[in-house]
């Protein structure tokens, strides 16, 4: 088997038995991103040499025998908007941070360094998160490896197209309202949103601090395991994150959830849903009701419209005061011309935001204005409570919900770029998960007719990332989805 | 309700964004259309409920007040667009001889 069509779990193993070396899966990866990204274009930055180092310091250690971490010598990628010291840019996918060098690492990155990952490289991204389509980045679009006149989703489409494409087996991304899943689904990979507090935020550049949650992006399950294994835990430089104890995500991974009460609802089978989406979301689901499963109906009727008037007022809310530190004094763009201090601040951050974060900015400003701040500031967030409350409420009933990831498969390049409502209607299904900070998965469950993936989404409560993952497991193991590559990647594996 | 162009203007100024006069059109519609949209909110009846700002329970944490190692001064200026003598640059903001 080519070396990137194993699982990363194959990999580790593979690579503990000496039957693959880190450098051989570090060059394959170099040259799969040398074959496609030119027309993938999921990375904004590789360091082949420091890959190479890395990959050869890890093989010296494997061939010593000493103990390496759970990752030792896998591939992965990494966001553009988490934090690497020493040699990698950050920049979030915005000309205000282009080819900005953090001085620290992000606790994930210093995680994957101590698991021995390899590194190999940053992915495209909307910037600063802001967005469904990895259209609004300065370096460009990414392109959808299973049709490139699509997109991959976003705001993590560089993770989700890297791991598509099979440049990588692993891809961290990050998920404020749906910006893992949702590139998940889209691109026909896992992708998982732990609960908020699980992983680290630590040095993942701030989009929305209440909602921003770090997550993985795998072919599948159990890979997605293994890297949600490495990344998660507390950190006691986030005051969000979580002292609950991690448990062995892969140990279980194979015990089915049995008995298994899914709740349906109906919120998430509207008008506007795609029906080739609705057929194979509806047929993922009769798959565990074969293996036993109940379905129950449930309402859930805050958690689609009004999660995204509520998130539209939340995030952009929390991102303009995040986005206040992009001041043209401590670090990124400032612009070469001003007539002072205040011209200064005005001309940096025009020059350097696009279009749909300064919408947001201006957004945020606008809800937390005098005037306006209990109308939308303050009601967004009792909104937010009864969101909350729906899931309380249907966890009481069942053990998990599931429903359609997004709406529709890849939509094509440019396609709700000038309608900005469109592409925040991209996260319907989605958001809800960030505003109750439960945990949520999207797995691969079929193709269209026109051969794009879609994705099963599947939530539960907060801090139940295993049941997730045992849930999630029962239905890959029935199917054979992931075995399935894009054409781009045929041509010469 | 819509954001007039005013509206615009006002909350690009509070945001620090200078916005050329076709894109104050382009983003006053844009907004609006948005705000239309979160407009929804108001049918539903949130008396009594309490406003949630975070959907877990968050606790100030605290540590001993103890020195640790932080960024060094160069680390901290390394992103500057502008800095001098271990400080930040900026643009004159005092004017010759007024108090601050």
């Amino acid at each position: 088997m080519a070396i990137l069509d194993q699982t990363a779990c194959q990999m580790r193993d593979a690579l503990r038995r000496r039957d693959l070396t880190a450098a051989d899966a570090a060059e394959a990866s170099l040259a799969a991103i040398e074959r496609l990204d030119p027309t993938v274009a999921a990375f904004v930055a590789t360091d082949a040499c420091a890959v190479r180092r890395r990959a050869a310091e890890i093989d010296a250690r494997l061939d010593a025998g000493g103990p390496v971490g759970l990752l030792a010598g896998v591939p992965v990628a990494v966001k553009d908007n988490m934090c690497t010291a020493d040699g990698l840019p950050t920049s979030c996918g915005s000309r205000i941070l282009d080819g900005w060098r953090a001085p620290y690492n992000a606790h994930v990155v210093e995680r994957l360094l101590a698991a021995d990952a390899v590194i190999v490289g940053k992915t495209n991204m909307d910037e600063f998160a802001m967005g469904s389509s990895t259209e609004h980045s300065c370096f460009g679009p990414t392109h959808n490896p299973w049709d490139t006149a699509t997109v991959p989703g976003g705001s993590s489409g560089g993770s989700a197209a890297a791991v598509a494409a099979r440049m990588v087996p692993l891809a961290l991304g990050s998920d404020t309202g749906g910006s893992i899943r949702q590139p998940g689904s889209l691109c026909g990979v896992v992708g998982m949103k732990p609960t908020y507090g699980r992983v680290s935020r630590y040095g993942l550049v701030a989009f929305a601090s209440s909602l921003d949650q770090i997550g993985p992006l795998a072919r599948t399950v159990g890979d997605a395991a293994l890297l949600l294994q490495a990344v998660a835990g507390h950190d006691a430089r986030d005051s969000t994150s979580v002292n609950e104890p991690v448990p062995d995500y892969l140990a279980v991974l194979d015990e089915p959830v049995a008995p298994l009460r899914i709740g349906v609802p109906k919120e998430f089978f509207t008008e506007g849903l795609d029906p080739e989406v609705e057929r194979l979301v509806r047929e993922a689901i009769g798959v565990y009701e074969r293996l036993g499963a109940k379905l129950v109906e449930i309402d859930l009727p805050h958690a689609t419209d009004y999660a995204i008037a509520t998130y539209y007022i939340v995030a952009p809310s929390e991102a303009s005061s995040n986005l206040a530190r992009y001041d043209g004094v401590h670090y990124g763009y400032r612009a070469p011309e001003h007539a002072d201090m205040i011209d200064m601040y005005m001309r940096s951050r025009s020059e350097g935001f696009g279009d749909e974060v300064k919408r947001r900015i201006m957004l945020g400003t606008f809800a937390l204005s005098s005037g306006y701040y209990d109308a939308y500031y303050k009601k967004a967030l009792r909104v937010r409570r009864l969101v909350r409350r729906d899931f309380d409420e249907a966890f009481e009933k069942v053990d998990c919900i599931m429903g359609p990831t997004s709406a529709t498969p890849a939509f094509p390049l440019g396609e709700r770029l000038e309608n900005p409502l469109a592409m925040y209607l991209s996260d319907l299904f989605t958001v809800g998960a960030n505003m109750a900070a439960i945990a949520g998965i999207s797995i691969p469950c079929g193709f269209t007719g026109a051969g794009l993936p879609v994705g099963l989404q599947i939530l539960t409560g907060v801090f139940t990332e295993d049941r997730l993952l045992r849930i999630s497991r029962m239905y890959e193991r029935q199917t054979d989805w992931t075995s399935r590559r894009p054409a781009i990647c045929e041509a010469s594996a | 309700m819509g954001l007039s162009k005013r509206e615009v203007l006002h909350v690009a100024h509070l945001g620090r964004i200078h916005l050329a006069d076709d894109e104050v059109e382009k983003f006053a519609d844009q907004l609006s259309t948005i705000v239309d949209y979160v407009n929804q909110l108001s049918e539903l009846d949130t008396e009594g409920v309490e406003p949630l700002a975070h959907a877990l329970p968050i606790h100030n944490v605290l540590r001993p007040d103890e020195p640790r190692p932080g960024l060094s001064t160069d680390q901290a200026l390394g992103g500057a667009p502008d800095a001098a003598d271990g400080f930040f640059r900026v643009p004159r903001v005092i004017d010759d001889g007024s108090s601050a």
